[in-house]
């Protein structure tokens, strides 16, 4: 099954959140991450989704989520070159003896630590789905106390809007 | 017909009278909104969170409201007044257990695409959210089920949000708009100016299409040798019945219509075949099956007229006419599609259509199966056979009638047996498949059409799930005239179960329902009942005469199935003939 990245543009309107949700629960589409925010523009809001599924499937999420009113735009950012970065905080299990390799890690991925404790550090990462799929293998064997992570946010490249 | 208080000022004089700005409340700009809207009559029931609403309708002789004895009767009504007449069905009630009453109807007004503004009552806005008494989320409820909703948080936000559910709910693809006024909301005052322009960002709907799909269209019919029109309640939807009679008689394209697109074609057109799917006609179904060219109007390929989707119109090309973009390549994929308003592609395609040249073998096959195949049953002369009494109705008003079902049986006997001339003659729940909305829902199809005769056929099943609104036809005199094809059981569960569950019969014996005749009688209607065929001649008669609301029984065999059948699973042309071999 194919992933995409969709940005969804809505008004910043109550219940739009549950209006987008709940149309993706029922439709049966599927639901990777899902990120809000504010957008460029006041009173809208700029969600990013990302989703599975073939090309029919895709074509039907797209139609669907314009049926709703407070949708003004749908955008398949995967059709076209995008950036799409998430932010993960790991809180790691970090003895003294384990901290210099964990800071091994921290910095070849290029993440850096905000939070220091007696056994523990809180490492932030920032890249696409995969280095932090990669940044979490690589400190499992160190004890993950908790991981929290954002969803994806994306734009396309370039100067296309 | 005689009602409480009828609407006698025009639009014109409302806006005169309206135009000048005011300091009213939320209720006040309601019901003006209301009538700014052209609405002349609402189906509602009072409570706690509306009394304000209420408070502004006591002694409004402007403002037409109907009291139903239950929040689902009045919104049934609202759909039956929205689909017998193309204008906005309006309800209203209270909140809590009064909104909740609704949702039925408002799905059962989503899944047909018809038009309605529902207005519910909500708490206090200081109180919502703490679970206070009546209160209920009803926006999120009714979120699946709604074009679009609205919270009303500020009473300035009113009169725009009025203006704008009625051009919501009433273009595009026509749908149930809710609005939801907490109390101090309806209570608030502001300065209201009438709201007559419209902008909402991110809804304007395709009208017009796209003229390179319509030639492709109309280059796909000179090249077809078995061509075929599905059409849909979308015909009707958007008062397309001429141009599509025009678009079959330039094309000369043999028609079936769906169970809601029924009316939008003349039945006793030669090369109408009657409406496709689970119990539609031998012709519909083998001629779709057989088709090389598709053309879908308005219609949404619904699983009950495709059957087995896999095996479909297997050799079709297929075109694909709709409003709603979504619609195209849900179900089944579209080689040509075309978003736009059905009345408005047939008249572009109406400048270029014609004549399907290649298909008059075609046309000599198809017409000769319509005649070999006509539907069916075996007449009685010992019992009343239900299908009868519907070609009796059908025969005695002449096709003329406005006919409003409940689901089930009856539903489709009367489909396959009244031969419907006019658009806007039938209303059905057809998607959802509602009981209980066949009598509700004549009210309004009444209230919207005082000078043509309705008439209400129903199960003794549904009737017994809105019964109560007899009430409002005996003190309203609404002449509605209620059949009830009495067969003493839930007749199409009992057909399922006899032919798909070996005769297993569960929980579908309807022993213990009320002497419909005394029923009625109770309510200050008259009754009437017959079990042959001259009683029933006698009493349809005697109750066509009666100038006010009659219900009239007819007690018809029990064990009578509904042929052609098309199982749940087979492809369309799979069909259980039973008695119509």
């Amino acid at each position: 099954m194919m992933k995409h990245t969709i940005a969804v543009i809505v008004n910043d309107q109550p219940g739009v959140l549950q209006r987008v949700a709940g149309l993706f629960g029922r439709r049966g589409f599927n639901i990777e991450s899902i990120t809000v925010g504010a957008s460029e523009e006041v009173g809208l809001s700029r969600m990013v989704i990302v989703t599975s599924g073939d090309d029919h499937t895709l074509e039907q999420i797209t139609k669907q989520l314009y049926k709703l009113i407070d949708v003004i735009k749908v955008i398949d950012l995967s059709a076209n070159p995008m950036v799409s970065r998430e932010l993960a905080l790991i809180k790691v299990q970090a003895e003294h003896t384990a901290r210099p390799e964990i800071l091994g890690v921290v910095d070849t991925f290029r993440a850096s630590v905000i939070d220091i404790s007696t056994h523990t550090l809180t490492v932030q990462v920032v890249g696409d789905t995969e280095k932090i799929d990669a940044m979490v293998e690589l400190l499992k064997p160190y004890g993950i106390r908790e991981i929290s992570r954002t969803g994806v946010t994306a734009l396309n490249r370039g100067n296309q809007k | 017909m005689a009602t409480t208080n009828v609407i006698t000022k025009s639009r014109a004089e409302l806006i005169e009278k309206f135009s000048k700005p005011e300091v009213i409340s939320g209720s006040e700009i309601l019901l003006r909104s209301l009538l700014l809207e052209g609405v002349d009559c609402v189906f509602g029931y009072p409570g706690g969170a509306v009394l304000y609403i209420y408070d502004a309708m006591h002694g409004n002789t402007d403002f037409n409201h109907l009291l139903t004895r239950h929040e689902q009767g009045a919104i049934h009504a609202a759909d039956g007044y929205a689909r017998a007449s193309g204008k906005v069905g309006v309800c209203i009630a209270t909140s809590g257990p009064g909104a909740t009453n609704l949702v039925t109807g408002i799905a059962t007004a989503y899944m047909d695409s018809v038009p309605l503004v529902v207005i519910t009552g909500n708490v206090m806005s200081t109180l919502i959210g703490t679970d206070a008494f009546q209160e209920a989320d009803i926006t999120g409820i009714t979120m699946p089920i709604t074009k679009h909703s609205y919270l009303v948080r500020n009473v300035e936000d009113l009169p725009r949000i009025i203006h704008e559910a009625f051009h919501i709910a009433n273009t595009g693809r026509k749908g149930p708009v809710l609005i939801d006024i907490p109390k101090d909301v309806s209570a608030a005052k502001t300065l209201f100016e009438p709201v007559t322009d419209v902008n909402i960002r991110g809804y304007n709907p395709t009208v017009s299409p796209n003229k390179l799909q319509v030639d492709k269209m109309i280059k796909a019919i000179k090249e077809a040798k078995r061509p075929i029109i599905l059409a849909g309640g979308g015909v009707v939807y958007s008062g397309a019945h001429e141009e599509l009679l025009e678009f079959v008689t330039k094309t000369e394209i043999p028609i079936t219509t769906t169970l809601l697109g029924l009316g939008g074609f003349p039945s006793g057109h030669d090369l109408w075949l009657g409406m496709p799917g689970m119990h539609g006609t031998y012709t519909a179904n083998t001629s779709l099956q057989k088709a090389d060219l598709l053309i879908n109007i308005g219609a949404r390929f619904d699983d009950r007229v495709t059957g087995k989707l896999s095996g479909f119109a297997p050799l079709a090309k297929i075109v694909h006419i709709d409003i709603d973009p979504a619609e195209i390549g849900k179900n089944v994929h579209a080689d040509i599609p075309i978003v736009g308003d059905v009345k408005t592609v047939l008249e572009v395609a109406n400048q270029v259509a014609e004549r399907a040249e290649l298909a008059d073998e075609w046309r000599s096959e198809v017409m000769a199966s319509k005649t070999a195949h006509p539907f069916k049953y075996i007449d009685s002369d010992d019992e009343l056979k239900p299908q009868w009494v519907v070609e009796m109705i059908h025969e005695t008003t002449n096709g003329d009638a406005i006919v409003t079902t409940d689901v089930g049986q009856h539903q489709m006997w009367a489909a396959q047996y009244y031969k419907f001339n006019k658009p806007r003659s039938w209303v059905t729940s057809g998607g959802l498949g509602t009981m209980g909305f066949g009598f509700p829902s004549a009210i309004g199809a009444q209230m919207a059409n005082p000078d043509r005769l309705v008439v209400s056929i129903n199960g003794d099943g549904g009737m017994q799930m809105c019964a109560q609104e007899l009430a409002i036809c005996a003190i309203n005199n609404i002449p509605v005239k209620v059949v009830i094809l009495n067969n003493q059981v839930l007749g199409m569960v009992r057909q399922w179960q006899e032919l798909i569950h070996e005769n297993r019969f569960s929980h579908i014996d309807l022993a213990g329902s009320p002497d419909f005749v005394k029923l009625a009688e109770a309510y200050g209607v008259k009754g009437f009942r017959a079990s042959n065929k001259d009683e029933a001649r006698q009493v349809w008669e005697d109750a066509m005469n009666h100038p006010g609301p009659a219900v009239v029984e007819f007690v018809v065999r029990r064990d009578e199935n509904v042929y052609p059948m098309v199982a749940q699973g087979s492809t369309i042309d799979q069909m259980i003939m039973g008695d119509a071999e």
